[in-house]
């Protein structure tokens, strides 16, 4: 471990996503993500790395995807509505297999909404912001520390299954310090970019899947040729209308994600051995919902908490095995509701699922969310 | 658990002076958290931070009872005070910038901004006297704590003004 310092969320994502190896950032400040710019623009010249300010968020998603075809591991940090922007080129990213992290910091919308205020508005806009059927990882932290290892964990998924990651973070953790020890360089795992297996001779083909469904393209100047394209492709990364090709193609880009879902699914779970409710809460409102918990558990009430840090692909498993013990559900969230209904999909009517939804931009204070825990157990929701 | 509150207006510098309370705090091996809210604007606007110092972890980041509010703006004293405890609570506000005092048990007034540019020079520096006077009052932390934590946070250039502020608030209640 290193030395304790005081640190801000926005800071630590910075600072994980160099320590995971980005060296790479292109972007355009907007609150409140705008640290993480900053702590770019400081940090990356002294790494050998590169700092680009855009003329707006579509031309920072645009040049981070031609810096990752060249090989570098980058990220672009933006809000709501530089998020909006980014989205037919996450779409793009997703179809050429382009690794790379987009984090948005969220904050109240829809438009430019309240700049300065916390809401986790776009969960579902990270999962389907861009058109057409495409996987998505995302990962919400709860802490400052947990922001740095959540940076180096999506840097190495977007590597390791060459797909956009989003690291969905919201005001809350983004502009919070706290006692933070960053672990020491030769303890954090990183993903090194995959080589083609193959030469030309030997069969290479840009976009041939190995095991695990993920392709290798070369990187851009490393001697072999790439076709990069949105539309769909075959394995030559040339077009193809073909109907088959279309559908393994599809098919591939879902499994390769799938594979890897129980492993790339985190979560903790407190009080929940012997709970007949359960918080489940993601971010920085669970902060909140963990001490809401601790409270009802000392007025006798056997609430438990899931705090869900993969929110995409949604923890269906988690969730469906805690409902079947369960006798209620309450799902707190800074936005009129969106992860809720996916709560509810997988308890699959096991047990009820309520909503306690707040959007004036303050965040929770515990004793509502305690409140919302006696009204699920008095059957008041 | 101890909850600080700096209150006032956008460039006033409240948010610097409770990243330095809390990193002060911190360096005594205690465990902080540290945050603000603000409006839009670069200057100008209500503009509050807060600081949480425990022994054990903190979870929900924001104040729910303050045991200290600073109050550098009429406005801010108005609408921060009614949080705290009567009994125990302690305002403090910006003798010349809080002419209205709010009626309340404990409150203490200090000329803060008159200080920052009569005695230091600028009234650039009053976030940091504000903060020598946060230091005293709330024995929280040690005077040489808050020292380090200030050298480690302003431009090189501005730590000799920066150390006089501190201590002249701290020499101010």
């Amino acid at each position: 471990m290193t030395d304790m310092k005081l640190m801000q969320g926005n800071e630590a994502c910075a600072a994980g996503a160099v320590a995971a190896g980005v060296r790479f950032f292109g972007g355009y400040p907007i609150t409140p993500s705008t640290e993480i710019a900053e702590t770019m623009a400081k940090i990356l010249p002294s790494v050998g790395g590169c700092f680009v300010q855009m003329e707006d968020e579509i031309g920072g998603m645009g040049v981070v995807l031609g810096a990752s075809l060249a090989g570098k591991k980058v990220l672009t940090a933006t809000s709501g509505p530089g998020f909006s922007l980014k989205q037919e080129l996450i779409g793009y990213a997703a179809c050429a297999e382009i690794p790379v992290v987009i984090v948005n910091v969220q904050r109240v919308g829809p438009s430019t909404g309240q700049p300065t205020s916390p809401a986790q508005g776009d969960v579902m806009q990270a999962r389907w912001g861009t058109h057409g059927d495409h996987p998505m990882i995302a990962l919400s932290p709860w802490t400052v520390r947990e922001t740095f290892d959540a940076a180096v964990m999506a840097v190495n998924y977007a590597e390791r299954f060459r797909t956009p990651v989003i690291l969905l973070m919201d005001e809350i953790v983004g502009h919070l310090r706290e006692n933070v020890q960053l672990p020491a360089a030769e303890n954090i795992d990183i993903y090194p970019r995959r080589c083609p297996s193959k030469t030309r001779l030997q069969g290479y083909e840009p976009y041939a899947p190995e095991a695990d469904l993920v392709p290798n393209p070369a990187d851009f100047g490393t001697g072999y040729r790439i076709h990069v394209t949105g539309l769909v492709h075959d394995y030559t990364g040339f077009p193809s209308g073909s109907p088959a090709v279309t559908e393994e193609f599809i098919d591939r880009l879902h499994k390769k994600i799938l594979l890897a879902q129980d492993e790339i699914t985190h979560y903790d779970e407190f009080f929940m051995d012997d709970a007949e409710y359960a918080v489940v809460s993601y971010g920085g409102v669970a902060r909140t919902a963990y001490e809401a918990v601790r409270q009802a558990r000392a007025k006798g009430i056997k609430a438990g908490m899931i705090r869900l840090m993969t929110i995409w692909p949604f923890a269906d498993k988690v969730i469906r095995r805690n409902a079947e013990s369960l006798k209620g559900i309450l799902v707190p969230e800074l936005n009129y509701g969106q992860l809720k209904y996916e709560v509810e999909r997988a308890a699959g009517g096991k047990c009820p699922v309520k909503l306690l939804a707040k959007y004036n931009t303050e965040i929770f204070v515990p004793g509502e969310i305690l409140e919302g825990i006696e009204a699920l157990k008095g059957g008041r929701l | 658990m101890k909850q600080l509150r700096l209150s006032g207006s956008g460039g006033q510098g409240v948010i610097t002076a409770a990243i330095i309370f809390a990193e002060a705090a911190m360096s005594e091996g205690r465990q902080v958290v540290q945050s603000q809210s603000y409006g839009p604007e670069a200057r100008g606007g209500a503009s509050k931070a807060e600081v949480i110092i425990d022994d054990a972890p903190i979870y929900h980041p924001k104040i729910i009872k303050p045991d200290i509010v600073l109050s550098l703006t009429q406005k801010a004293a108005d609408k921060y005070y009614k949080d705290l405890d009567n009994a125990e609570g302690l305002l403090v506000v910006d003798e010349d910038l809080v002419p209205n005092v709010p009626v309340f048990a404990n409150v203490i007034k200090v000329p803060v901004t008159r200080i920052a540019s009569e005695q230091v020079g600028k009234m650039l520096f009053t976030n940091i006297v504000a903060l020598g006077v946060l230091v005293k009052l709330s024995k929280l932390i040690s005077f040489e704590s808050a020292e380090m934590s200030v050298k480690g946070r302003v431009p090189v250039h501005t730590i000799e003004q920066n150390i006089k502020a501190l201590k002249l608030g701290y020499d101010a209640v």
